[in-house]
């Protein structure tokens, strides 16, 4: 047993982590909140040259032959950087629709709450997505439609959404502890304040167990699994958001600090796969399932 | 990443599972929780079949990945705990064996491994707890011997205890981490008063020991004189890596025997109780996962378990504490009821945030540690 990641994936999550810092740093995430629904081709047809798409295609389809765990890799990079646009629906999109795979195509996914992620911007949609609605969304970065009927949800999704929602919480633990070292009150700095210190550590721990949920679930795809990362990731997310947000006190409410904007995508992704009470009752069925 | 185990590893667990099932049915009955004497045999009989079919030093120097795997199957097969060992094996045991002298070494350790001598632990004071370096035993030197003064407390085993891995302050004037040492002191020295601690499950699991003027050679010393601090850290990073597999793999048991109790209770048509127990199982579940991740860790930095161990353990004593509450849902008033079997592991569950370090100095630990926030209160 070696569950580590290897050179390669260390090799291929370090190539992703610095396409993105150049390409999607913190100016371009400010102009794509300007910029509510636009959709950047150029960035996304990049996306499809280094093969984000492709990962999981074979490679005598002209994919890239990798496997769940280094799209899982690149997914939680995505995550990471608040990376806009239908990157899930495109990516598993890549094998059926043609220039999906290249970021020609861009797809979007009728989702398992009947919400559709980014229709309008989107050149494919797979789905009914007949009646839509477009809803003023919450998250700036992901324009939402709703559609009378939801579409059942493909594991693989499932778990590449724990993916992004773990380089979300893995961002937000960052972010919080960068301002815990640096913001002074009362002559010191405040993550020298238990109260404080101990915010930040309870998002390590919650990072760090659902990374262990998430790589698992990449290596074994088993449905027990998925839903584990599910649940944990969503719980990293959501409340590694409101933590960072508390930690940096009314800098974190405003607009123009970031976290608010983790905050959202995660609120967004935790209904991407369907309802949390499905994964929770999937897994007390798998109670009675298995023998003692 | 990889959770598959290599043909070697698959191998040392296929003729594990053999042996327990050849084993595990002639040992004699459990002793009662109360018979300290019957314990002490009982669990030291099984170290001593450890020793002989080849398993005693599974935790010193089999790869992480073995050990993983003897303390899962061992948990499965239900075999016993390593009890009255614990101590010895994996505190005493691996300190002597990084720290001690040869002679020191071929001393103390055979024994423990032959399962033939009991160790305890004398770290915590009624006034050093969480801060753990403030304490007061005092040891002045006379001539060979060191002269103790003092006492400890939640000492287990004590009362059976051959020997005592003992923190003294040998310098009182130094800062208070240097001016401590690490003694193996014989627990039938005179001098010696062992008084038992009733918890609040009711049975008397640890104890307080008092120390008056004990004499223990200064040959005793593991590491030198007021080095012990530094002596003890290597101990304690021990206690918080590979320590909870078998626990977590008894909560998962226990878990599916709670949902098989719903079921027939009734409780189970309860959405919110069945969604409950759907959370704890994600839960277990990665917590499996993060022991296989600290495992592979430790197997890839070279055995010695780090920081990780105290992430895991603020989540596992956190959830092994939901897991029970849970539980109490699932029986109702029979929750109430001490002859009803798990009612003690509820309150047992209790001690897990505080012992080996609170939550809240592991919350200190991970944040200072790992995630570089400043010292400070």
């Amino acid at each position: 047993m070696r569950f580590q990641l290897t050179e390669d994936q260390r090799a291929l999550q370090g190539g992703v982590r610095e396409l993105l810092a150049r390409r999607f740093g913190r100016e371009e995430l400010r102009a794509a909140v300007d910029a509510p629904g636009c959709l950047d081709r150029a960035l996304w047809r990049e996306l499809g040259a280094v093969g984000f798409f492709a990962l999981r295609l074979p490679e005598v389809q002209g994919g890239v032959g990798l496997g769940l765990p280094e799209a899982v890799l690149a997914f939680e990079e995505a995550g990471r950087t608040l990376l806009p646009g239908p990157l899930m629906a495109t990516h598993l999109a890549a094998a059926e629709v043609p220039g999906a795979a290249t970021g020609e195509t861009v797809v979007a996914d009728v989702g398992a709450c009947g919400l559709v992620e980014w229709l309008a911007a989107a050149d494919v949609v797979r789905g009914d997505a007949a009646g839509a609605v477009p809803l003023r969304s919450v998250d700036p970065l992901t324009p939402l439609h709703r559609v009378p009927v939801a579409r059942g949800v493909d594991p693989v999704a499932v778990l590449l959404t724990a993916a992004e929602q773990l380089g979300s919480a893995t961002r937000a633990c960052e972010l919080a502890v960068q301002h815990a070292r640096a913001r002074e009150q009362f002559g010191q700095p405040i993550g020298g304040f238990q109260a404080v210190k101990h915010l930040c550590a309870e998002m390590l721990v919650r990072t760090e167990t659902a990374r262990a949920a998430v790589y698992a679930a990449a290596v074994t795809a088993d449905p027990a699994d998925i839903d584990t990362a599910r649940l944990l990731a969503d719980e990293a997310a959501v409340r590694g958001a409101r933590d960072c947000l508390q930690v940096h006190g009314g800098m974190g409410f405003t607009w123009e600090f970031e976290v608010h904007l983790h905050l959202k995508r995660a609120w967004v992704r935790t209904h991407r796969a369907g309802d949390a009470t499905e994964s929770e009752e999937n897994l007390a069925a798998e109670l009675l399932a298995q023998p003692i | 990443m990889d959770l598959t185990y290599t043909p070697e590893e698959q191998e040392f667990r296929a003729r594990l599972r053999e042996w327990l099932g050849k084993v595990l049915p002639v040992l004699p009955p459990k002793p009662s929780p109360d018979d300290w004497p019957g314990r002490r045999a009982y669990d030291l009989g099984w170290q001593r079949r450890l020793h002989d079919a080849g398993y005693a030093d599974v935790h010193w120097d089999a790869s992480p990945t073995m050990r993983l795997i003897f303390l899962e199957e061992t948990e499965k097969a239900g075999a016993p705990y390593v009890g009255a060992g614990f101590v010895g094996l994996l505190h005493a045991g691996p300190t002597i064996a990084a720290e001690g002298t040869p002679e020191q070494r071929a001393r103390w350790l055979p024994p423990i491994l032959r399962g033939e001598e009991v160790w305890c632990q004398g770290f915590s004071e009624p006034d050093a707890g969480s801060d753990l370096a403030a304490l007061r035993t005092r040891a002045r030197r006379d001539g060979d011997d060191y002269v103790v003064s003092g006492s400890k407390i939640w000492t287990s085993h004590a009362e059976v205890a051959d020997w005592c891995e003992l923190l003294v302050r040998t310098d009182p004037e130094a800062p208070k981490h240097r001016g401590i040492s690490w003694l193996a002191m014989p627990m039938d020295a005179p001098g010696i008063t062992v008084r038992p601690l009733k918890t609040l499950a009711g049975s008397a699991e640890f104890a307080e020991v008092f120390l008056d003027e004990v004499r223990v050679p200064v040959a005793n010393r593991v590491g030198d004189e007021n080095d012990g601090w530094r002596v003890t850290m290597v101990t304690l990073s021990f206690e918080r890596g590979t320590a909870f597999v078998g626990e977590v793999v008894a909560c998962r048991r226990v878990l599916r025997e709670l949902a098989g109790e719903a079921r027939k209770n009734g409780r189970w048509d309860d959405p919110v109780l069945r969604r409950r127990l759907g959370r704890l199982n994600a839960e277990f579940r990665a917590l499996w996962r993060l022991t296989q991740w600290n495992v592979s860790e430790a197997e890839r930095t070279g055995g010695v378990p780090g920081v990780g161990g105290s992430v895991f353990k603020l989540r596992y004593s956190h959830a092994r504490q939901e897991l029970y509450d849970a539980a109490a849902d699932v029986w109702g008033p029979d929750s109430l009821d001490l002859d009803r079997p798990w009612v003690l592991d509820r309150l047992s569950s209790l001690s897990y945030t505080i012992a080996a370090g609170t939550s809240q100095i592991q919350r200190n630990i991970v944040a200072e540690r790992i995630l570089g926030l400043p010292k400070g209160r």
